[in-house]
């Protein structure tokens, strides 16, 4: 009696584990995407994922079963110890997973065009532009229109294309927003590019997924998207601030530091991005460095 | 006089290094007392050491691998916990030996047990299906493995003198680079991974000819058993890839050391070139790593089913469509690094392809087992868990070949998962059915049943516990080698992602005491037939351990399982009118000692003692010019001699014990 009721309890907790477990899942960021790209990214790894489960559900029963059912115990079943060939089963092994295949291949070739990091957004409002700049270890965002910049968190009017051009100012980084965007790495001395969009004002997570050193797991930076009119009112206030991002202010900006607090610069010395990517291009300044030729 | 070795390379910076490198002191202090104990140094010299036997070679990979799988796991462990107690900069570990520990992992799981685990058991296994009595250069063997033990080694001693690499197991620059990197680690981890790569190279050269050109008369190709077919695939992709990789560590040795810039963005170079490089090779040492075990599940699945392998050919040329297939789909590593979307879907495309073959393969296994006789085994079950947890690294290897979806999950604990998913079931599983399948024809006993289904129960409830969790974290954005965070909600999955740890780390326990119980009781378990699972292929028909020379007389071949169809004839067992001498290869120093001067060589160079570098450079030429003019590196078994050994495994096969 005991031992049921024991058994009772941990089936019910392990019960709630699981529940809370799949409740937790319809929240977790790559499933849960707050803009258009990742939901689109997301919904692409959601159809392969049923489409696999058409072969991979068969092969896990068919394994047990026949494991179960053959075992040498059972003498009923049958022994075939010389049947070791069909055409028909060798057609059929090599066939359903090649269709399966180019079922997912045409998913993929249409969607990897369609999802291009490099392709902009299409869309009738304006597009905000922001270059951002890897450093060890925090993000640094540079408003080109606005003439500002910001440490550690990225703001953005809700439902208005995000343009990124992005690179590092040290080792190899991966800039990473899950519900946004995705990711992409940013390199010294070139630039690649990220485009995002959030339907609704919200915050979400931005890191670094790329191990750049020690202070890697702090480096993660707020992402706001916020309405239109807000946006204009936080770029106002930004600029009230004094801090001048210029060659003189930038090295010490560059050092390394840890969990670097969110930093408002109310003006930035233009061409700041590409000088930048020109440190790491010695005798060759023809202009952007794309990691590929756009 | 010793370059940038000072006092200050001791790893008193913490405790817990302090301890690792005390371990690893006294853990060798502990194996020489025993030797001198047992006054064992001379026999382990003389038979061991500086053997040629292509057997005696191979178990002393597995040594090394099992070694090394111990030093892998307890890094492991040591992550596991750091994860689950490194909420909001919990944990014990500070981000400096974090990095060291999860570099060091990858890097000796892939190169210092993987790779000789793998040579270890085609050293023991393949010479003897092919019915041959050596490998095709016995003493170029010898010296592959050990230049691996000299890479083993060179890792090992970073946890004593210095510090191993922080940049992963990948050292992709231009972290990797003198310019971020300064210190020995990534000295350490280049000349370990030169060193050893350089041995791996040649053991895929002396496998292809070996199985090129030792094959028993009759054995067609189409007539070698799947394992060899794997064996062969694994070969000339460790022929072709391992270049890359030393090309690859090779340059960046030379940005390191010689300023030179390959790989640093300044004066022309550029570190996605490095980036292709590694993966040219990293993504066919997947299947360097995983045709073999695939060839291993063959032969398990088909004698533990009593039932012949279904659809070989299906299987041969599966294998062969993936060995190719493997070099077009590097650049799945990097779909981040801003390729266009063109190049994205070709290699996206290319990928999702080497599912078919590995369908197949699949659907072979599942068949042969359908009407069989299944036994048990553990072999048959570290085969059967391994079908089932395979699919499903391969279904997320699917999702992370779509570009768009491997943005939302590349770098995250998702990918982490999945690897783990496929190289655990895929690569270890395998090596281990292999491991407890023929360990009783290397050494005559029985190995414990008992003990290795709690091992395979272990292992493989452990590996669910410890990476369905890591799924369900990359699709909670959680990036990977992070030492410290600051999501709760993190928290519970890794915890369960130790408890899973712990839960392999009672399967490696019990591992050991299969060692213990079936050493303890050998006299009661031995095996005079050799034969002890019904076996259908040529390994099977020799003495268990196997003569030096495997077989008094070349089998003659025809059928894809010989010695099920010499059982079948009556002829398995027959002894012919008389014996004849046979050409064996000598045994010699030359391999053991050039293995000692790579290490002291690659350790020479990580410090900058340049002296100490041209000294052990030139006794090794030295002692490659002493091999080359020796012309004496065979001798003669005489026929009177083979006669008294096969006597007496005939006398005692009559007496069954």
């Amino acid at each position: 009696m005991k031992l049921a009721s024991r058994l009772r309890g941990t089936t019910a907790a392990a019960g709630a584990a699981l529940l809370a477990g799949a409740c937790d899942l319809r929240h977790a960021a790559v499933l849960d995407p707050k803009g258009p790209i990742a939901l689109a990214e997301r919904n692409l790894l959601l159809d392969a994922f049923y489409v696999m489960m058409v072969v991979i559900v068969p092969i896990i029963v068919l394994t047990i079963w026949f494991a179960w059912k053959y075992r040498a115990s059972n003498t009923d079943a049958e022994y075939a110890p010389t049947w070791s060939n069909s055409v028909k089963i060798d057609a059929f092994v090599w066939l359903v997973p090649t269709v399966i295949v180019i079922a997912v291949a045409l998913l993929l070739w249409r969607d990897t065009h369609r999802l291009d990091p490099y392709r902009p957004i299409e869309s009738k409002e304006p597009t905000t532009e922001v270059q951002v700049v890897a450093q060890d270890w925090k993000w640094l965002f540079i408003y080109p229109e606005q003439g500002i910049a910001v440490v550690n968190q990225l703001v953005f009017p809700a439902g208005r294309p995000v343009s990124l051009r992005i690179t590092s100012d040290t080792v190899m980084n991966s800039f990473y927003v899950p519900q946004l965007a995705g990711q992409i790495y940013a390199m010294a001395g070139m630039q690649t590019r990220l485009q995002m969009l959030a339907d609704q004002p919200g915050k979400f997570v931005g890191r670094n997924s790329q191990y750049s050193g020690g202070g890697y797991s702090q480096q993660h930076f707020e992402v706001v998207a916020m309405t239109p009119a807000d946006f204009d009112a936080w770029v106002a206030r930004a600029k009230a601030g004094g801090n001048r991002l210029d060659a003189q202010t930038y090295p010490a900006l560059a050092a390394k530091s840890r969990a670097n607090p969110i930093t408002y610069y109310s003006a930035v010395e233009p061409r700041l991005f590409d000088t930048i990517i020109d440190k790491y291009r010695h005798g060759d300044h023809a202009g952007h460095a794309p990691a590929r030729r756009q | 006089m010793f370059g940038r070795l000072t006092i200050e390379a001791l790893p008193l910076y913490s405790a817990i290094a302090a301890g690792g490198a005390a371990v690893t002191v006294g853990g060798a202090l502990l194996v020489a007392i025993v030797l001198t104990w047992l006054k064992a140094w001379k026999y382990l010299w003389t038979d061991w050491l500086t053997s040629t036997d292509h057997k005696r070679i191979g178990i002393m990979y597995i040594v090394l691998a099992l070694i090394m799988l111990l030093r892998g796991f307890v890094d492991a462990i040591m992550m596991r916990a750091q994860q689950a107690m490194a909420l909001n900069a919990g944990g014990y570990l500070p981000p400096e030996h974090f990095d060291q520990i999860f570099s060091s992992h990858g890097t000796i799981m892939i190169f210092f047990m993987a790779m000789p685990f793998m040579t270890g058991l085609i050293n023991v296994i393949v010479p003897l299906q092919i019915g041959t009595r050596d490998v095709a250069f016995p003493w170029l063997n010898a010296v592959s493995l050990w230049l691996s033990a000299a890479g083993a080694g060179l890792v090992m001693v970073s946890l004593v003198i210095g510090k191993f690499s922080t940049a992963g197991w990948t050292g992709y620059p231009p972290y990797s680079g003198i310019e971020y990197n300064p210190g020995v680690g990534v000295d350490y981890w280049i000349w370990a991974i030169l060193i050893s790569g350089v041995g791996s190279t040649m053991s895929g050269i002396n496998f292809i000819v070996t199985i090129l050109k030792r094959r028993a008369p009759g054995m067609t190709l189409m007539r070698m058993t799947p394992f060899v077919w794997t064996a062969l695939c694994a070969s000339v992709l460790m022929a072709f890839a391992f270049p890359a990789i030393t090309v690859a560590c090779g340059l960046l040795a030379l940005d390191r050391l010689a300023g030179m810039h390959f790989f640093t963005n300044a004066h022309g170079g550029n570190m996605m070139n490095y980036a292709n490089l590694f993966w040219i090779w990293g993504h066919p040492e997947v299947y360097i790593l995983i045709l073999p075990a695939f060839g291993i599940f063959s032969e398990v699945v088909a004698t533990f089913s009593r039932k012949r392998l279904f659809g070989y050919e299906s299987l041969v040329y599966a294998t062969a469509a993936i060995a190719i297939l493997s070099f077009t789909v590097w650049l799945h590593h990097f779909f981040t690094m801003g390729s266009s979307a063109n190049v994205n879907a070709f290699f996206g495309v290319t990928t999702m392809i080497i599912a078919v073959p590995t369908g197949v393969k699949v659907f072979n296994w599942l068949l042969t087992m359908y009407r069989g006789r299944i036994d048990f085994h553990p072999s048959m079950m570290w085969s059967i868990g391994f079908i089932i947890t395979f699919v499903i690294g391969g279904m997320t290897g699917v999702l992370l070949a779509l570009p768009p979806a491997d943005f939302l999950m590349h770098n995250t604990t998702f990918l982490v998962a999945h690897f783990h998913n496929m190289i655990i079931p895929g690569v270890l599983f395998g090596y281990l059915a292999g491991y407890m399948y023929w360990f009783p024809k290397a050494f005559g006993f029985a190995f414990d049943r008992k003990w290795g289904l709690r091992s395979f129960w272990c292992w493989l409830i452990g590996f669910y516990l410890a990476f369905m969790p890591l799924y369900i974290l990359g699709l909670k954005g959680m990036p990977r080698r992070m030492e410290t965070y600051n999501d709760p909600s993190w928290q519970p999955y890794l915890m369960v992602a130790a408890f899973g740890a712990f839960v392999v780390m009672c399967g490696i326990g019990c591992m050991v005491m299969q060692l213990y119980v079936s050493i303890r009781d050998r006299k009661l378990t031995v095996d005079r037939t050799g034969d002890p699972f019904n076996g259908r292929t040529l390994e099977w028909s020799t003495s268990s351990p196997p003569p030096a020379y495997n077989f008094a007389v070349i089998p003659t071949v025809a059928d894809r399982e010989p010695f099920l169809e010499m059982k079948e004839k009556g002829t398995a067992y027959a002894r012919p009118a008389a014996y004849e001498a046979i050409r064996m290869p000598s045994n010699t120093p030359i391999g053991v000692i050039l293995g000692a001067f790579a290490f002291v060589l690659g350790f020479a160079i990580v410090w900058h003692i340049w002296w100490l570098v041209i000294v052990s450079a030139l006794i090794m030429f030295a002692a490659v010019i002493v091999r080359s003019s020796d012309d004496d590196s065979e001798f003669t078994l005489s026929a009177a001699e083979v006669k008294r050994i096969e006597d007496e495994r005939f006398r005692l096969m009559g007496t069954g014990r």
